[in-house]
């Protein structure tokens, strides 16, 4: 009997776990491995250098710029995001009269803000690149309408505006998913809790500050997790929208960029992986320290 | 209400190091897996060479051609392979037009198992100076000394536009062929200039006094393909190099110390520091797409752009009837220039390619032959409205306003026309240039700095021994 149950296990397991070897882990491998090569994407051999393309990213400067920008993103984009979505999933909760229902038409709103999820993100990296257009984009034309034409600019030209601009669209393409899945989280605290701290005279924030947010604290821990992956990554809004791309002069550059020209444009496939390799112990970092930095005992609700 | 938490949502740290110590064991078993092909040669099977087949293609062996389907569509070069298949019936053509070549490519490359021909061209195409460093590529020479497909007398060498062979010349070889012809130059609108009683400026200080008018009239002087700065590159470095000439534009391309630093790229940088600097740039053009920037070209907010030959095929649907579009040299900087006014950077694109593995080599250099007839070319012309490289191809064609003024900027150069090759060879010092230009334009940096910026990229790049280097 105990014979059989071991074969099934086996049998359950082992194709998932070939495949996993074969699609997800072997890639990883042979990434570290091309890493310390010099191949160049075409040629059928590659020739061992070492830790040579690692000692060469710190002198790279448009890689140190792209490291700069993904750091300011990483600080600005999942505060922002998660700010923003905690705002509004409590308005839609909590926002009402009474501080015990939502505000009118939340269910609506919930949909609406959903909306930017469903388009792919270079579709919406298209739009924005209109919307900043300086002379026709909806951006500019809207300022001069508004009578307040001397704050139009050319939103993806000037260096100190090209990044804010990127990380808008990024913070505006994700605060839908975060107002849903904190939404689902607000849900699930008891609503007794909320009308005992009504009952003991909280205001809003006092509510939001001690009884919502520590409830919905694991939620944010994963919010945190993903979007500070989607702050490393910008890739795909920043090839399609800026300048450059990467521009102007290195002011939008992200690490998936530099890495993706190296490889393509630049044929150097070995440098890239170092700078594929580089950027995994940099997020695998950042997710181990988000997780661990927020480990604290759980509330127990019962 | 029972809130339903994860046990554990997250990895412990100790399974996350298991998984990382687990994979770096893996790395050297399956390492072999990306790099595995073999760099031996397949014996190319030769046929017999003949008058009619001086390349010795064994006649009923399969070709297979890969073309990039782009704005030129991909029947012509089906038309090449009829050329192809008249002369051996028995031999099966495999054709695929492709719009991403380079990631299709790769793997082949990789595996070696390439196909005959590649038309690399698109922006997916594979990086030319990679291939020929690992040695993927074959010598066209053969080709180029076979006689000309329909042209009696000539060798295919003979029959194509200045600068064809040397564009395709990687170190000693000519390793690939390119098909059309590209000219640079700063575009207007033929009828707009008519009617406002404008005239094309022969040197920069008549460019700049036109500026000052047009601006007069309510239109900006000049727009440019701000988001891709290199369009505005062209005539900068093209007004270098008329200043400079050849050895100017020579010791850019071999790296040589201060080549940045010359009289000849400073004054260019320059007068582009002046243009922006005089407002005669439209306003917010360092944000528009080549498309935006063009389609305001077009609809007469800017009166001249910047661009190559491709315009008018480009603008085909946005260009409004009796526009007439027609491309200008690039102004004289001074009475002192090396070369001519009339002298136009030219350079031919559309790189087709014999993989050096491929199984029937012979047939591919035959394809190439036959690809490169006057038949062929000429019908390439007539479809696509673009010059070919072939010599005389467009003779006694009528052509469209933009296309006529592409050939007769090409007659009137003569053997005055010239190129950089720095771009394909070193696309990171390109990618340094197209910076340091779209900084100059924009007024955050002046010509000296420009020039300070580039050379230490040139000279990074000179260093750098993981680059390999191509002198001229």
């Amino acid at each position: 009997m105990r014979h059989g149950r071991v074969r099934f296990l086996l049998g359950a397991l082992l194709p998932a776990l070939v495949l996993h070897v074969v699609f997800v882990l072997s890639p990883y491998a042979q990434a570290f491995y091309l890493s310390l090569t010099d191949w160049t994407g075409v040629a059928g051999s590659a020739h061992f250098v070492g830790a040579a393309n690692y000692a060469r990213l710190g002198g790279d400067a448009l890689f140190l710029d792209a490291v700069r920008n993904n750091a300011v993103m990483l600080l600005v984009v999942p505060l922002v995001t998660i700010g923003l979505g905690l705002f509004l999933a409590s308005m839609l909760h909590l926002g009402g009269r009474g501080g015990r229902r939502g505000i009118a038409g939340s269910g609506a709103y919930q949909i609406v803000y959903f909306f930017p999820q469903l388009l792919s993100l270079v579709v919406i990296a298209v739009l924005w690149g209109f919307v900043y257009n300086p002379n026709t984009g909806l951006l500019n034309s809207g300022l001069r309408a508004a009578g307040l034409g001397a704050l139009a600019r050319s939103w993806l030209a000037e260096p100190h505006l090209a990044l804010p601009a990127v990380m808008a669209v990024l913070i505006w393409s994700s605060v839908g998913f975060y107002v849903v899945l904190f939404s689902a989280a607000i849900d699930a605290i008891p609503k007794e809790l909320f009308e005992a701290a009504l009952i003991d005279g909280a205001g809003g924030w006092h509510t939001f500050r001690r009884v919502t947010l520590p409830l919905v604290r694991e939620s944010v821990q994963v919010a945190f997790v993903y979007l500070g992956i989607a702050a490393l990554d910008a890739f795909a809004v920043v090839q399609v929208m800026t300048v450059g791309p990467g521009g102007p002069d290195g002011a939008t550059e992200v690490i998936g960029l530099s890495l993706y020209r190296t490889a393509f444009t630049y044929g150097k496939f070995g440098y890239a992986s170092a700078m594929g390799v580089a950027l995994f112990f940099a997020t695998l970092t950042l997710a181990v320290l988000a997780l661990r930095g927020g480990r604290r005992e759980r509330l127990e609700l019962s | 209400m029972q809130p339903e938490l994860p046990l554990r949502p997250y990895p412990t740290r100790r399974s996350i190091l298991r998984t990382a110590v687990t994979a770096a064991a893996s790395a050297p078993l399956l390492a072999a897996c990306v790099t595995s092909g073999k760099d031996d040669k397949p014996a190319a099977a030769g046929g017999t060479k003949s008058a009619t087949n001086p390349l010795g293609v064994p006649p009923d062996a399969a070709l297979e051609v890969v073309v990039f389907a782009g704005g030129y569509g991909d029947d012509y070069a089906r038309k090449a392979e009829a050329l192809y298949t008249k002369e051996f019936p028995k031999a099966k053509v495999d054709h695929k037009g492709l719009q991403k070549v380079g990631e299709a490519m790769q793997p082949r490359f990789v595996a070696n198992t390439p196909p005959d021909v590649v038309d690399n061209t698109g922006a997916g195409r594979l990086d030319l100076a990679t291939l020929v460093a690992a040695k993927q590529l074959s010598s066209l020479a053969e080709v180029l000394d076979a006689p000309a497909f329909d042209t009696p007398g000539k060798k295919v060498r003979d029959t194509l536009l200045p600068g064809v062979v040397e564009d395709g010349t990687f170190g000693t070889d000519v390793v690939a062929l390119n098909f059309t012809y590209t000219v640079w130059g700063v575009w207007y609108s033929k009828s707009l200039f008519a009617q406002r009683g404008w005239t094309y400026p022969k040197t920069w200080d008549d460019m700049l006094a036109l500026c000052a008018t047009i601006k007069k009239s309510g239109i900006a002087p000049w727009t440019y393909q701000g988001k891709y700065p290199e369009y505005i590159n062209d005539p900068l470095l093209s007004m270098a190099a008329k200043t400079g000439g050849p050895d100017l534009v020579k010791a850019v391309d071999n790296l040589e110390p201060n080549a940045w630093k010359a009289a000849g790229l400073a004054s260019a940088a320059a007068a582009f520091a002046e243009l922006a600097g005089k407002g005669y740039l439209m306003a917010g053009s360092e944000a528009l797409s080549h498309t935006e920037a063009q389609a305001a070209w077009c609809q007469r907010k800017a009166a001249f752009i910047p661009c190559g030959s491709w315009l008018e095929s480009e603008q085909k649907g946005v260009t409004p009837a009796g526009f007439d579009m027609v491309m200008g040299a690039v102004p004289s900087r001074s009475s002192a220039d090396v070369r001519p006014v009339t002298a136009v950077q030219a350079a031919s694109s559309e790189s087709y390619l014999v993989p050096a593995r491929a199984k029937n080599r012979a047939g591919g250099l035959e394809y190439l032959r036959a690809l490169f007839s006057n038949e062929s070319a000429r019908g390439f012309a007539q479809s696509a409205s673009t010059l070919p490289s072939v010599a005389g191809a467009t003779d006694g064609l009528t052509l469209s306003s933009g296309l006529g003024s592409v050939r007769d900027a090409v007659t009137a150069a003569g053997s005055d026309t010239f190129t950089y090759r720095f771009r394909t060879w070193y696309a990171p010092l390109a990618k340094a240039v197209d910076d340091a230009t779209g900084e100059l334009v924009n007024r955050r940096i002046d010509a000296g700095a420009w020039a300070t910026r580039v050379q230490k990229a040139a000279d990074a790049v000179a260093k750098d021994s993981s680059i390999q280097k191509y002198t001229r």
